[in-house]
């Protein structure tokens, strides 16, 4: 009996200490706290509290994975001086690059690796910076490995001319914004004026704009285009015309969700496939690209700013690109392809030296007119685009001297991206592969929604498909 | 005495030469054979930048694969390449093995011959995958051509359809490795001694008689080396398929195989249900290596 009542004490007492290590932890953590949601006010009044440690480290490691953003720095950034190929050096910081291509996941595998390894290695070897891109950035801004904005004492004002679509991508669930982007990747239907011409009777940006409105007049249009002999594009050009413009996200409480427009996509593309208006050809592939030339017989492309640089071959003087040949308009709906965004990595040394190069070169209105200039990419910035849309700078040689900035700033304006979730990635490339073979009539529609079921769950096993 | 002690010594001096092989297949071989066996029981994978597990779970990953129904499929699919392949690889290896060591033939720059069959043995698979996948793609040189001389009046798509993805991967395989059995086969050819085919070309045997009667049955320790070592490596093929199907195995994964399978679990660096995969790839491999052998060395007992 006597055994029993001091167990019993004992007991008591361990509860007892276990409630106190509960009251404990909940009162002094701050991080729990900062958790919470929070307005943009409060965030706003931490950031302007901060005041960042002196920089100690020097080495700023920064990962990347193309020579993109190497080139932006370097023709833009006050100080840069380059050293080689993966080395520069601001002021006496050295910089080191760390570019692993995106191909099979590469890039993030690397990048993980890094950040989950940042607490155990030297200061000089931790990740100070790196870029992400919009269809996997929530796969780190959820996570503690990247640092609000705010807490680099970056404010909303000072971020108050970029587009809002650039900033809910990589805002956390908590409302905290971790990341900042130089270029609003609005993008649109890019069309060939010579078949424009020849089908429509018209190569004028605001005509063509009118006869591919909404999806039905697209699907008539194409249905023209196809009979004068042109195929209209690729079915993969449009789907992130309509994967921009669902109603929820692809995962929805651990359960994947396919959002009716991608239904559409799918129904609207297999008619389209089968009459033969539009192919299957995967982006980035030889067949794909061979509407770049006028032989290729492609009335248009789907794409963004960068695509008129980075992909119709201008230079080629076979190309369309080479004799001004493309148009612009803003095509059936609006939507976002592609961007990159700068992240801040928990644990960096240079936070001062990050944060500057945060805000010069995503928030500065001259670097970003210069950008915008030197390499036509569309930049983050309202009052930017608008003078361009406005003189005679904005006109751009492939596109006959078209000025897209008006419709680029419109289109960037119109992007809702609420409903990103960090499986977009997976999930945008196994549906494109399923459905390859829905459109080509070798699945019927359910075998290859099963079949993208089945990849979905090979690539997150954390996810419901059923 | 003195005597022994020295074959003692040169028994230290043996072992000291196996050395580096023990600790190369321990590190290499052996470790990963445990660590894949002991992975398998446990769940473990990568979701973003969370990591799940690792949690035991004893032999639900093995159930997993055994009832999803998957395994079947790939190991049909990399029968059916392999197969394709290798057949017509062995009929050419065999002919072109008979005819290099055929004396009263006298063929001229056997080494120049024996060069080029085994060149693309030399290309890195994925580049050779490459190459097809180019001149095959839709406005690629081969449809450009059929097009041209009116065998198909637009463009065939090699890629989604079953049988052509499935004879390109083995027209690849038998391609790329044809060359190497030929070697192998003359090797075994030429260590048969010559007087046995004389003898036969005199006791008036001909050509064909003397390949079925004496060729084929002495060369049967090489060819069932060739036939096991290319089951092993036809039960792991990869690169060529991956790279030509774009990593897919479409149309509909008829063209995915064990290991492209093996591979779609790395994504989320899922090391349990990889390892289990594995497991039964090793387990399969041996099973039909045994098969091979008995089959192949029954009729000597």
């Amino acid at each position: 009996m006597k055994r029993r009542m001091v167990s019993l004490l004992a007991m008591a007492t361990m509860t007892a200490t276990m409630f106190a290590g509960c009251g404990n932890s909940s009162d002094n953590s701050g991080s729990a706290e900062q958790a919470a949601p929070a307005t943009a006010e409060e965030i706003d009044a931490e950031a302007a509290a901060v005041e960042l440690p002196e920089d100690t480290g020097k080495v700023l490691n920064i990962h990347c994975w193309n020579d993109e953003f190497q080139t932006r720095l370097k023709d833009h950034y006050p100080g840069y001086e380059e050293v080689d190929a993966t080395h520069g050096k601001i002021g006496d910081v050295e910089v080191v690059w760390t570019m692993t291509p995106s191909t099979d996941n590469a890039y993030q595998n690397n990048l993980d690796d890094a950040l989950l390894k940042q607490a155990d290695v030297s200061d000089d070897e931790k990740v100070d910076l790196f870029l992400v891109e919009a269809d996997y950035a929530l796969k780190y801004v959820d996570e503690d490995v990247t640092i609000p904005l705010s807490e680099l004492g970056i404010t909303s004002d000072q971020l108050a001319d970029q587009y809002t679509y650039t900033q809910s991508i990589v805002t956390d669930s908590t409302g905290r914004l971790k990341g900042s982007s130089w270029q609003a990747c609005s993008a649109g239907l890019i069309y060939n004026r010579e078949a424009a011409k020849e089908v429509l009777g018209t190569d004028d940006p605001d005509e063509v704009q009118a006869l591919v409105s909404d999806w039905d007049k697209y699907n008539e249009t194409a249905q023209k285009i196809a009979d004068a002999g042109y195929t209209m594009c690729s079915a993969m050009d449009t789907y992130r015309t309509y994967s921009n413009n669902v109603s929820g996200p692809w995962v929805q409480d651990g359960k994947l969700v396919i959002d009716p427009n991608i239904e559409k996509w799918i129904d609207d593309s297999k008619t389209l496939v089968d009459a033969k208006v539009e192919d299957t050809d995967d982006l980035w592939s030889d067949d794909w690209g061979k509407g770049k030339n006028p032989e290729g017989k492609v009335f248009c492309y789907f794409g963004p700013a960068w695509f008129f640089n980075f992909c119709l071959n201008a230079d080629d003087s076979a190309s369309i690109a080479s004799k001004g040949g493309w148009g612009y308009c803003v095509g059936p709906q609006s939507y976002f392809w592609g961007g990159t965004w700068i992240c801040a990595a928990t644990g960096t040394d240079n936070a001062n030296l990050v944060k500057d190069i945060i805000l010069t070169m995503t928030t500065d209105q001259k670097v970003l007119k210069d950008i915008a200039m030197k390499d036509q990419d569309c930049v983050n910035s309202k009052t930017v685009l608008a003078e361009l849309a406005g003189s005679e700078d904005g006109n751009i040689a492939l596109l006959g001297g078209q000025n897209p900035y008006k419709q680029l700033a419109e289109g960037a304006e119109k992007i809702d991206l609420s409903n990103l979730s960090k499986y977009d990635q997976g999930c945008t490339e196994e549906l494109e592969k399923a459905m390859k073979n829905y459109f080509l009539g070798n699945a019927t529609k359910d075998e290859a929604i099963a079949a993208f079921k089945k990849a979905v769950s090979e690539k997150y096993p954390d996810i419901s498909v059923d | 005495m003195n005597k022994k002690s020295k074959v003692v010594r040169y028994n230290k001096w043996g072992y000291i030469f196996l050395l580096p092989f023990i600790v190369i297949y321990l590190v290499f071989q052996m470790v990963p054979l445990v660590t894949t066996i002991y992975n398998s029981f446990f769940e473990n994978y990568r979701s973003g930048l969370s990591q799940i597990g690792p949690n035991f779970i004893g032999l639900e990953n093995y159930v997993t694969i055994f009832t999803n129904g998957d395994l079947p499929t790939y190991f049909s699919n990399t029968m059916i390449m392999w197969i394709m392949g290798f057949v017509p690889q062995i009929i050419l290896s065999l002919l072109l093995g008979a005819w290099f060591t055929d004396p009263s033939l006298r063929l001229k720059c056997q080494g120049f011959f024996k060069t080029v069959i085994y060149l693309p043995n030399l290309i890195m698979a994925s580049a050779f995958a490459m190459l097809f996948f180019t001149l095959f793609s839709d406005s690629g040189p081969i449809n450009s051509m059929l097009m041209q001389i009116g065998v198909f009046s637009e463009a065939y798509k090699f890629m989604s359809n079953v049988w052509s993805v499935r004879s390109l991967v083995a027209t690849m395989n038998c391609l790329m490795w044809f060359g190497n059995t030929t070697i192998l086969l003359m090797a075994g050819m030429m260590g048969i001694d010559p007087s046995l085919f004389e003898a036969a070309q005199v006791d008036g045997a001909t050509a064909t008689q003397i390949f079925y009667k004496i060729t084929l049955p002495l060369l049967k320790p090489i060819l069932i080396y060739v036939m096991i070592t290319s089951l092993i490596g036809g039960l792991q093929m990869f690169d060529v398929p991956q790279i030509l199907t774009n990593g897919t195995g479409d149309p509909m994964r008829s063209s995915m195989t064990l290991i492209m399978y093996l591979n779609k679990h790395l994504f989320s660096k899922n090391f349990g249900m990889a390892g289990a995969l594995s497991v039964y790839l090793f387990v399969i491999t041996g099973i039909l290596s045994l098969i091979v052998y008995k089959f192949t060395t029954k009729e000597d007992k």
